[in-house]
């Protein structure tokens, strides 16, 4: 029940209006603030990208700024190292989204059967989630993987291996690791809250009438995660798109290009190398990139809701 | 019933198992708080040894534990006490008044945080230059607040919608204004929602790590970017980085397992409750 159907209508057609919101009219300006900060903080610097990507513009030498056209794109179009920062960037994507999504719904399915000590034991799972990038990447590049001193590093000694040297060998790997780790516990969380409105009737009738289960995981449970693992994957893939301080403090986007993504090749742009045209160019690409595939998955998640 | 004890003990190891291996790389870091350089270093690893603090006192020494500590104090507070005189009457007009663009505008929110943050580091580098506000707190502030802006109304409005509208209405009869009702009403009858929104936003910006990497330096680094700067080390640092990063993690641990209940809804704007 709506409150402008209680009492707006009366109160509209006595004033002589047809505005359907009496009351409305007297609040929407609660919202403006909000509304006008936002607009601002996506509308400016929009625009500013767009100009600055037909500019030549480079900080280090203000005196040759100029209009550019679209000299900028076609410099960042046949750049190799931007195939090399697609490519990258999806690799990074792509492999998140098996990891987190692959073990999100192990730990899911396990922290839904009742056990000894569950609730302390979800509250382990789910903490890498609330460690910051860059402690989690120095930990997992320290600690762990380092090549000679590294826990991993003894383990493989120990059992007779040669030691890896992950961020040598495997660097896309090693920082594929390091995210899908920071964000296990997100699919995990978002996973197990919908496992616990499966309904238990359906699955229990299942069990009487002899389905195994991993029938019972394929035919019941997974079409209900169908929603919730749409939903992970259009947020999760808004964040590995632009995975960043893992980069930074790990790699610094190396060896060579190995581990540049589109981020990092447009921070290398703008705050390593001053190209403010350049570095907006690619951008712009990122932006659209974000919207086309926000879009392709808002229209998935909404046609199953 | 032997049966299903057999199960519930077979959970109870396997659950365990998963959870330690999760948590493991967080438990190892705080043990090397603990240790001496040499130990952290040590071959094979140390699980037993003389625990020291003396990496507590040297971290200070070496990053000035305490000045980011601060700035991540006051980034995460300020950020979201300012997200939230912004979201609240936003939220409480798209809760208690839903008009025909509330739901556009409700999706609008959500889609300028799809905006990749490197597509716009140019431009805001340049405002913040262009207005002194480089490596300073409000500058990072700002930012962080128009990050966590559409997080929060959404969490509000979740929050609020579940307030019973009759007793606002009722109010409403009786002559209280928007003002009254928000503080008076809404406030207190969602308070949890309320709490867990903020204590979300808390997180979000404690750990935010792109914008401080990019738009502060020295004045007004947060911990997470302060703790970057173990990674270019002279000698022996992983006790230090190790107790720096317990420093740093420990409080939002404590606050994050206080709101693991409601942080599906505000993670995925509401779409998984």
């Amino acid at each position: 029940m709506s409150t402008t159907t209680l009492y707006a209508p009366a109160v509209a057609r006595r004033r002589g209006r047809g505005h359907p919101g009496f009351f409305r009219r007297g609040t929407t300006w609660l919202m403006a603030p909000a509304v006008a900060a936002l607009f601002a903080w996506m509308i400016v610097p929009l625009i500013l990208t767009l100009w600055f990507s037909v500019q030549r513009y480079n900080l280090q030498d203000p005196a040759g700024r100029g209009f550019a056209g679209f000299d900028n794109y076609v410099y960042l179009f046949t750049d190799p190292s931007l195939a090399t920062a697609l490519l990258n960037t999806v690799i990074i994507v792509v492999g998140d989204l098996a990891v987190t999504i692959g073990v999100g719904i192990l730990l899911a399915i396990v922290f839904d059967q009742p056990f000894f000590g569950r609730g302390i034991a979800r509250l382990l799972a789910i903490a890498p989630f609330f460690v910051m990038p860059t402690v989690s990447a120095l930990v997992w590049k320290n600690l762990l993987m380092h090549p000679v001193y590294g826990l991993f590093a003894w383990i493989a000694n120990s059992l007779g291996f040669e030691a890896i040297d992950w961020f040598g060998d495997y660097p896309l790997a090693s920082v594929i690791a390091i995210v899908g780790w920071e964000w296990t516990p997100f699919a995990t969380l978002i996973l197990l809250t919908s496992l616990q409105s499966v309904d238990r009737e359906q699955v229990d009738a299942a069990h009487l009438d002899g389905a195994s289960p991993l029938a019972v995981f394929r035919f019941v449970i997974l079409p209900h995660l169908a929603r919730p693992i749409a939903v992970v994957v259009m947020l999760e893939t808004i964040f590995f798109l632009v995975v960043y301080a893992e980069i930074v403090v790990t790699t610094v986007g190396g060896p060579g290009l190995a581990t540049t993504n589109l981020s990092f090749l447009i921070y290398s742009r703008a705050l390593l190398a001053f190209d403010v045209g350049g570095a907006s160019a690619a951008g712009v690409l990122a932006i659209v990139l974000a919207n086309v595939i926000t879009f392709l998955f808002v229209r998935t998640v909404a046609r199953q809701m | 019933m032997r049966q299903r004890l057999r199960t519930k003990l077979q959970f109870t190891a396997i659950g365990w198992f998963a959870a330690l291996v999760m948590a493991f790389p967080i438990f190892w870091m705080t043990l090397a708080a603990f240790k001496t350089e040499i130990d952290a270093v040590a071959s094979p690893p140390l699980l037993f040894f003389t625990p020291t603090l003396e990496n507590f006192a040297e971290m200070q020494e070496r990053i000035d534990y305490i000045a980011h500590f601060w700035n991540s104090v006051a980034v995460a507070f300020g950020a979201t006490a300012l997200a939230l005189l912004l979201a609240i009457p936003a939220a409480y007009v798209m809760a208690f008044y839903p008009g025909r663009r509330t739901q556009g505008i409700l999706l609008w929110m959500l889609s300028t945080k799809f905006m990749p943050a490197v597509g716009v580091l140019v431009p805001i580098y340049l405002l913040l230059r262009d207005a002194h506000l480089l490596d300073t707190r409000t500058g990072l502030i700002v930012i962080t607040l128009f990050g966590n802006l559409p997080i929060v109304v959404w969490m509000l409005y979740s929050f609020f919608k579940e307030v019973p509208r009759e007793i606002l209405e009722a109010a409403r009869v009786d002559g209280a204004g928007a003002l009254q009702q928000i503080v008076r009403l809404v406030l207190p009858l969602a308070l949890p929602g309320v709490a867990s929104t903020a204590l979300l936003s808390i997180i979000m910006s404690w750990n935010e790590s792109f914008w401080c990497i990019n738009v502060t330096e020295v004045n007004a680094a947060t911990l997470a970017l302060a703790i970057a700067s173990f990674s270019n080390p002279e000698g022996f640092f992983w006790a230090k980085l190790s107790a720096a990063s317990v420093a740093a993690v420990a409080p939002m641990l404590v606050l994050g397992w206080c709101t693991q209940r409601q942080l599906v809804r505000g993670l995925t704007f509401g779409a998984v409750k």
